[in-house]
């Protein structure tokens, strides 16, 4: 009996958090405008409170799926009774509904954090950013409540069992890339909130950012996973071999991540520069509404792929209003209020601000590539004036010209100093580091494949010209220090931060450009005894049986692969199963993952009489795409950590001077 | 003009420049890689160009899939139930190829009449006609009402006395 309250506890939960939402939104930015502290008070418990009740609701639904309830609606539609347990906590946010709970739960929880560790901020501040981390809550629960309720009951006819979780989902990727992705996603928020908080309370000195980048770092360094675990679950799930199709479902998840790079270091320099503040505002502004453009783009239906879920146009028109508001509102806000642009430039043009200046520039132009790309199908059709398809060439031709530009500055920049460099000293410094990146890019491949390649070449050239000129520079560092290693410790975590994560970038340019063109693959027809060779590996196909799984039956080959002549063997197990509850067939990819190479086996078609198509590819440095992502990744929470952001003494927001002392500094 | 206004001239005009370079070259290669749809009654009336990658779809036609014994070579034929146009491909076909079913193939039309396809993506739509195709009718001159329902008439059909793949356990 118990059971079937608890989707109505989540229910109710939802509407107390959607009123405590509307206090949190109105009383903290009433209170500050009107300089009334007990207004200003109440954004601390509803931020509370409001997380606290998201997550009851969030439970209720959880459990749900554990329970097997299925007069819930959304429990029958996705889940099964078959369905092992790890996929029914994960089915949560395998479908609309769970997963803009999920969305508003991780708002909820990162509203709650922003309220808690603002310790020493002003309290009309933290009021503010209370205020409008409420109105974003407000927005997407009245989003659940008005179109996308998941404890919708199907009674008093509840189904004897669900209609099961898409196979493709069934996987642990669903574990983990949704979580993390909107934990990015989400994460942006905050610093939307500082930025509007700091624009509205009239405070845009560089304070607000030495408060707000530690938050982005986290936001960011969340988002960088979600679309490396996207990509790696594209990889091994849809069978075909591909990591990144510039499929506008991706496409959304990257346009945030390319402006939150550039916010990321546009914040540094308003920090410590004082300047880029308009500019840096702007971005917070464009990468927080990019998330929620993404969050459109998918939700909606305006897209099908495999993330399409929602068919309702009443949830993309609420979506598309939300994204509308929010950007209205915020662009205004930034019109009346951003600061006036002071007269003075106030650095050569050779220099770390000029670098960062156009690195951002180029971050941006990216952005409005893909952001064109994906769009303008979209906005051709709806216009009524055909349907037309933008494919990886466009894509492609612009963004990878576009990011060997970058990187020719992402070599300069760390070793610059602020304000002013010499172009002689720069040399001197960086010489032999650029005539050591040309030379190894271009020999890489004649070493590799025998024959020269120049995408290979511009790859490695770029990824060298990242790193190499990082490493002299950590010895230009540590030349004063008693000992190398002693020199080492003494660098400030940021710093370490910022190396990791410009040399996960250089990691994953080498990964994208030795598997964009070395990687080999064949489609072929094989039957039991058949052999093919690919890159040096001899596949033989030894059986082709069949097996029964908790939820599907499968057509299992086993294959049996040997390196060369004499190396070393083992077996691979593809398999083509169908799904029992829907009857959709998914191919199980076999994979023999290393960090050179993957070997990659899948079986594609029963051709009839005993043999079966399949794929069988060979993919050089495809692992070092994501190794680099989780690279920058774990550059960005180490940047964090760095002690400054821990000091507990409380500190006056003051104002920093735009001409600060030329020393290179260690920290970035 | 003072010095520091000569340095902002400069800069604005860089990235103005810089800019322009940017929307030129992208929108050339917008221009190029655009891939239009066509659906067979437009191929049939000689809408599509030859030569150059176009996307055509439909639904596969009841018994016009047939493969080579030997390799990977693959013939069918995508209708909208107005025309057909006759598909070659070499390669895997996806999961949910099915006859009855939507697909969109991305390839060249070549003289002879078939187009010669590169990629095949099935579509599995809820009422079998893929939009784009219904939209191509319209185009047409057709009202797509009478056709969509033809289409799910065969592919309801296909789709209940039709086993899925692995069906001989």
């Amino acid at each position: 009996m118990l059971i079937k309250i608890i989707p109505e506890i989540g229910h109710f939960a939802l509407v107390i958090a959607l009123l405590m939402a509307v206090v949190q939104a109105v009383m903290p930015l009433a209170g500050a405008a009107t300089r009334r502290p007990l207004w200003m008070a109440y954004g601390r418990p509803m931020a509370t409170g409001q997380f606290l009740f998201v997550a009851i609701a969030y439970l209720c639904l959880t459990a749900s799926y554990m329970l097997d309830d299925f007069s819930v609606a959304n429990v029958a539609n996705n889940s099964n009774s078959l369905l092992p347990w790890y996929y029914k906590f994960s089915a949560v946010w395998g479908n609309h509904e769970g997963s803009v709970l999920l969305w508003s739960l991780m708002l909820a929880g990162w509203g709650y954090a922003a309220s808690v560790f603002s310790g020493d901020l002003p309290r009309d501040m933290v009021a503010r950013v209370q205020g409008i981390m409420g109105m974003v809550c407000v927005g997407f629960l009245l989003f659940i409540l008005m179109t996308s309720n998941p404890f919708e009951r199907l009674l008093p006819n509840m189904p004897q069992d669900g209609a099961d979780l898409n196979p493709l989902l069934q996987d642990f990727g669903l574990v983990v890339h949704p979580p993390m992705l909107y934990m990015g996603y989400v994460g942006f928020s905050v610093v939307f909130a500082f930025a509007i908080a700091a624009l509205l309370g009239g405070r845009l000195d560089a304070a607000w950012t030495r408060w707000a980048r530690p938050w982005t770092n986290v936001a960011w360094a969340f988002l960088t996973v979600g679309i490396a675990l996207g990509s790696w679950w594209a990889y091994y799930e849809l069978g075909w071999g591909g990591w990144w199709f510039w499929d506008p479902v991706e496409n959304a998840s990257l346009l945030p991540w390319l402006t939150g790079t550039a916010l990321v270091h546009s914040l540094a320099v308003t920090e410590k520069r004082g300047s880029f503040k308009s500019w840096t505002v702007l971005l917070a502004i464009s990468t927080f509404s990019l998330s929620l453009m993404g969050t459109f783009l998918v939700r909606s239906g305006v897209l099908t792929s495999v993330h399409a879920f929602a068919n309702d146009p009443s949830r993309g028109f609420f979506i598309l209003m939300l994204l509308a508001i929010t950007v209205t509102l915020s662009l205004l806000v930034f019109a009346l209020r951003a600061p006036r642009v002071s007269h003075k430039v106030g650095f050569n043009w050779l220099s770390r601000d000029s670098l960062l200046l156009i690195n951002n520039i180029l971050l941006v132009i990216m952005t409005v590539t893909v952001l064109l790309g994906t769009v303008y199908p979209l906005i051709l059709d709806s216009l009524g004036l055909g349907k037309i398809s933008v494919g990886p060439p466009y894509f492609n031709a612009l963004f990878v010209p576009l990011t060997v530009v970058m990187c020719v500055f992402m070599g300069l920049g760390p070793v610059a100093r602020w304000k002013s460099m010499s172009g002689r000293e720069l040399w001197r410094k960086l010489g032999l580091a650029a005539a050591a990146a040309i030379v190894l890019g271009v020999a890489m491949p004649l070493v590799y494949d025998g024959e020269w390649n120049l995408w290979v070449s511009l790859g490695i050239i770029s990824a060298l010209w990242i790193v190499l000129p990082m490493v002299r520079d950590l010895f230009d560092k540590t030349r004063h220090a008693s000992s190398f290693v002693a020199g080492l410790r003494k660098l400030s975590l940021s710093y370490w931060g910022m190396v990791l994560g410009h040399v996960g970038i250089a990691v994953t340019i080498v990964g994208v450009a030795v598997v964009s063109n070395y990687n080999i693959e064949r489609n072929v027809r094989m039957s039991p005894g058949s052999t093919v060779e690919v890159a040096g590996y001899q596949f033989t196909m030894t059986e082709l049986t069949n097996r029964r799984g908790p939820n599907f039956l499968a057509d299992t080959s086993i294959i049996q692969v040997q390196r060369g002549e004499e190396g070393r063997s083992f077996v691979m197990r593809p398999e083509k199963r169908l799904y029992l509850a829907t009857g959709m067939p998914m191919t199980q990819v076999a994979l023999r993952p290393g960090l050179f190479r993957d070997l990659y086996v899948a079986m594609g078609e029963d051709l009839g009489d005993g043999s079966y198509a399949m794929r069988v590819q060979y993919k050089p440095f495809v692992r070092w795409l994501w190794l680099g992502g989780l690279l920058m990744a774990f550059g960005g929470i180490l940047a964090v950590a760095d002690k400054r952001y821990r000091r507990a003494a409380a500190r006056q927001a003051k104002p920093v001077h735009t001409d600060r002392s030329t020393s290179q500094e260690a920290t970035v | 003009m003072t010095p520091k206004r000569k340095q902002k001239l400069f800069v604005i005009l860089g990235l103005l420049s810089l800019t322009a370079i940017a929307v030129g070259l992208t929108l050339y290669a917008l221009r190029a890689n655009i891939n239009l749809f066509f659906s067979p009654v437009q191929i049939a009336q000689g809408d599509a160009p030859m030569e150059r990658q176009i996307r055509a779809g439909g639904m596969v036609k009841e018994g016009s899939v047939s493969r080579d014994p030997e390799s990977l070579d693959v013939e069918f034929v995508v209708t909208d139930y107005v025309d057909d146009l006759e598909v070659y491909y070499s390669g895997i076909l996806p999961d949910l190829f099915r006859e009855g079913q939507g697909v969109v193939v991305v390839g060249e039309l070549q003289a002879d009449g078939r187009l010669y396809a590169d990629k095949v993506l099935a579509r599995h739509d809820e009422n079998y006609m893929p939009p784009e195709v219904a939209q191509a009718l319209e185009e047409a001159g057709y009202s797509p009402a009478d056709f969509q329902a033809k289409a799910a008439e065969v592919g309801k059909r296909l789709e209940q006395e039709g086993s899925p793949e692995g069906s001989d356990y």
